[in-house]
């Protein structure tokens, strides 16, 4: 292993001189290995005993200074879920950043060796100084270099740019403890990254490069944007690597620890991450069903299928050496969901109606109603839509779930229900109550649910607030709790995986 | 295993030399496989080449590719080895005459003249370099997952009557899924990861040129946006480098050399194979229908 540390360092070195961060210079690979596997422990993921060791040993085989490599040797070998790529990649970004390209240095003869390079390419580098930030150019002079390095997607250039314009437009200051989300939106604020899509198609038309017509602008808009989203990219990471080199890679790995997509909480889940768990969602059911298929194959046996033991005796002469089983007909509950959508929980709804429908064939019909104060039904959003998330924005914005005021108002919504549907409800019924019991101290009207507890086969409700958050406030779940068969904390879609595999199965 | 790759580069250059274009993730998890000898899990959506790697990697490296396919209901008897039933029956027929002892017959039928080898013990024993695929692993049930173990992590077979069967090589080997369920945890850690997303305009651009090498450059680099556009848009089945791939190959027959708006709606079935997917193209692009369509 010593080998491997003498060239770790001078990997290090060679990236401190041209320009990267420092990372302490006793800093050994064992250290950032064991130190990375141990956030990527930390952020949920199962890495094993084995794996640890397989990325050790892949490391061997791979050069350093190559950090995209170094990247696919560590991902192969220690994420086994393309699900769980994502916080990877953004703790490998903080525990290898010192190995990142960086910007090459005035005299580095990698990057200078390429002849075909452009004016602005010799610009750029000569205007380079200590701090990085270029102060010889304008403003201007920036937009202009950012604006043509965009046009023809040069990354060298675009990196250059990048590090210069966090260099002087991010204010970014020692010691503090953030994550860098506002260094980001502060840099692409000033080079106008807003306007630029824009700017790069006049360009586009200008050089006669476009054609006309909506056809061809999307395809051009799309691109530009993927090149867009490379800058913002860079700098990001050159963002990041300046903090990690002011605060450590511990203190930044904790600042910017993400949960895994099935360990997001509902209720403050940012855009991004509702996008992922929108992925998440299918995988998840499919597993799921796959699961409890197998088991119910697995399931023993049911009664004797005497017309086919008879045809099987056949070919031992008659003799039932094998006899037959028929297989068990499974019993497929009746769901009916109740979900409050109203602001604070609607995204729970919202998710817990698309896991519902996604394992629709588990259930032999699904209904539901949605409520403020106001209920309404909305299965046939569902009947008629092809996908489920058309459903759900139907449900959004046509929905009739307003009453008085459009605050939660449970003890209305269930008693209208009570009303017109508890007629409707039988032995083979699964009620499903969604939301948080926060009443606005309304009455509770729990008896309706007595009710339904009465003629279904159970009911149960879903409170997708931690458990210590119960019965504060104007929570009243403990009102409903006495009349449900059960009630669950569901903050995130591994309780609701978990939740919904238990009322299959039962 | 002999060393059959110098550098991640190398990887490359090879399996482009057979029409593969791998990105550096794929090239440096083929290599990596080859100097850790471990098997490669490949997961993916369907139609992104993780059949074909294992298929050019054979090729790149001059091995014989031995290909199990899987299914539900796939056991140790059509996966790794059976007894040939018929022959050990006849066989003790034969000896009727001469009156052997028992223990002589059985040792003699429970040889390797009266073993069939399936996939799985044909790699291994080959002498010959091979490449392993086992396609599609997650249609196999967890319990047949559990066969497939021993051969993955020691490369060897134990067969009660014969002993171990310990390979002359380290294969490559790769499975292949499409994630239609979870695989066991014991699977996942026996194998290097390596999921395979759609491929990104450029590299899908080269792809098509190499494909269909008679096709117009700027042509291709049009093909891979506007497939790449398609699949940003929220549709049941996005299409896959084959389609791709198809499609470019319908544009040069038909003589076009320039995707119009008017060219995609007349070709969009070779790329969306349900009608509701072509509506949505259709109306997100801004593309008529073919005029046999339009009234």
């Amino acid at each position: 292993m010593t080998g491997r540390w003498a060239r770790l360092d001078d990997a290090m070195t060679q990236t401190t001189r041209t320009g990267g961060s420092r990372l302490g210079d006793d800093a050994r690979l064992l250290d950032v290995l064991q130190g990375f596997v141990h956030e990527l422990r930390e952020a949920g993921l199962p890495v094993s005993m084995t794996e640890n060791l397989d990325a050790m040993r892949a490391i061997e085989h791979v050069p350093l200074a190559d950090r995209g490599t170094l990247r696919t040797a560590l991902a192969a070998t220690l994420v086994k879920q393309a699900g769980h790529a994502r916080v990877f990649d953004t703790i490998f970004e903080v525990y290898f950043s010192m190995f990142s390209p960086g910007v090459p240095a005035a005299g580095d003869e990698n990057a200078a060796g390429d002849a075909a390079r452009g004016e602005s390419f010799e610009e750029l580098r000569g205007a380079m100084d200590a701090g990085g930030a270029m102060g010889e150019l304008s403003d201007e002079d920036l937009a202009r270099l950012l604006l043509d390095a965009l046009m023809r997607m040069d990354r060298n250039e675009l990196q250059m740019i990048a590090a210069a314009a966090v260099a002087r437009f991010a204010g970014m200051e020692p010691g503090r403890p953030v994550g860098g989300a506002y260094y980001l939106y502060r840099t692409l604020r000033r080079l106008d990254a807003e306007g630029l899509t824009g700017k790069m198609m006049e360009r586009a038309r200008e050089e006669g490069a476009l054609g006309d017509g909506a056809f061809d602008e999307r395809l051009a808009t799309e691109e530009f944007e993927q090149r867009l989203k490379v800058l913002r990219e860079m700098v990001e990471a050159e963002i990041r690597r300046r903090l990690v080199a002011d605060r450590g890679v511990e203190a930044m790995a904790r600042t910017l620890r993400k949960p895994l997509p099935e360990d997001v909480d509902f209720m403050h889940a940012s855009r991004e991450e509702m996008q992922q768990m929108q992925r998440a969602i299918n995988p998840l059911t499919r597993a799921l069903a796959a699961r409890l298929a197998q088991r119910r194959r697995n399931r023993h046996r049911g009664q004797l299928d005497f017309r086919q033991t008879v045809r099987r005796s056949m070919q031992f002469g008659g003799v039932p050496v094998e006899p037959r089983f028929k297989r068990p007909r499974p019993s497929k509950p009746e769901i009916m969901v109740i979900a409050d959508i109203s602001g604070s929980v609607a995204s729970f709804a919202r998710f817990t109606l698309q896991f519902v429908y996604a394992m629709q064939s588990e259930f032999s019909k699904v209904r539901s109603w949605v409520f403020i104060d106001g209920i309404d039904e909305v299965t046939r959003f569902f009947d008629e839509a092809d996908e489920v998330s058309q459903a759900i924005s139907r449900v959004n914005t046509e929905a009739d779930v307003v009453w008085v005021d459009g605050h939660s108002d449970y003890g209305h919504a269930f008693e209208v229900w009570h009303e017109r549907h508890i007629r409707e409800v039988t032995r083979k019924s699964t009620v499903i109550l969604l939301g948080d019991a926060r009443n606005n101290y309304h009455a509770s009207q729990a008896w309706t649910i007595g009710e339904m507890r009465k003629r279904a086969r159970r009911v149960f409700w879903l409170d997708p607030e931690p458990r210590g958050y119960w019965d504060t406030g104007d929570s009243i779940v403990s009102e409903y709790a006495p009349h449900c068969d059960g009630v669950y904390e569901v903050r995130n879609l591994r309780q609701l995986q978990r939740f919904v595999s238990d009322i299959v199965e039962a | 295993m002999g060393e059959r790759f110098e550098s991640v580069d190398e990887v490359s250059t090879r399996l482009r030399g057979v029409d593969y274009l791998a990105d550096p993730a794929i090239a440096g998890v083929v290599y990596l496989a080859d100097r850790l000898g471990k098997p490669v899990l490949v997961e993916g959506p369907a139609g992104v080449g993780k059949t074909e790697l294992a298929k050019s990697v054979a090729a790149a490296t001059g091995s014989r590719l031995i290909r199990l396919q899987c299914y539900e209901g796939l056991d140790e008897s059509k996966a790794i080895y059976e007894w040939n039933y018929k022959k050990q029956l006849l066989r003790i027929q034969a000896d009727r005459e001469h009156e052997r002892d028992w223990e002589t017959v059985e040792s003699d039928i429970f040889s390797e003249p009266f073993l069939l080898t399936r996939p799985l013990l044909e790699a291994i024993r080959s002498t010959e370099p091979v490449v392993l695929l086992i396609d599609e692993v997650d249609r196999v049930e967890i319990e047949t997952e559990a066969l497939l173990l021993e051969v993955l992590s020691d490369f060897q077979v134990s067969i009660p009557e014969l002993g171990t069967i310990t390979g002359n090589q380290i294969p490559y080997v790769f499975l292949t899924s499409n994630n239609t369920r979870e695989l066991s945890e014991a699977l996942k850690r026996r194998c290097l990861f390596l999921h395979i997303d759609y491929p990104e305009s450029d590299r899908e651009k080269e792809i098509v040129r190499v494909r269909v090498p008679e096709i117009d450059a700027v042509l291709a680099d049009q093909i891979a946006k506007v497939v790449g556009s398609i699949r940003k848009l929220d549709i049941k089945k996005a299409p896959s480098i084959s389609e791709t791939i198809d499609w470019a190959r319908t544009l040069v027959y038909l003589g076009r050399n320039e995707v119009t708006p008017e060219v995609l709606g007349d070709t969009l079935h070779v790329l969306l194979k349900y009608q509701s997917d072509i509506a949505k193209a259709r109306k997100e692009l801004g593309v008529d229908a073919p005029p046999s369509i339009r009234k």
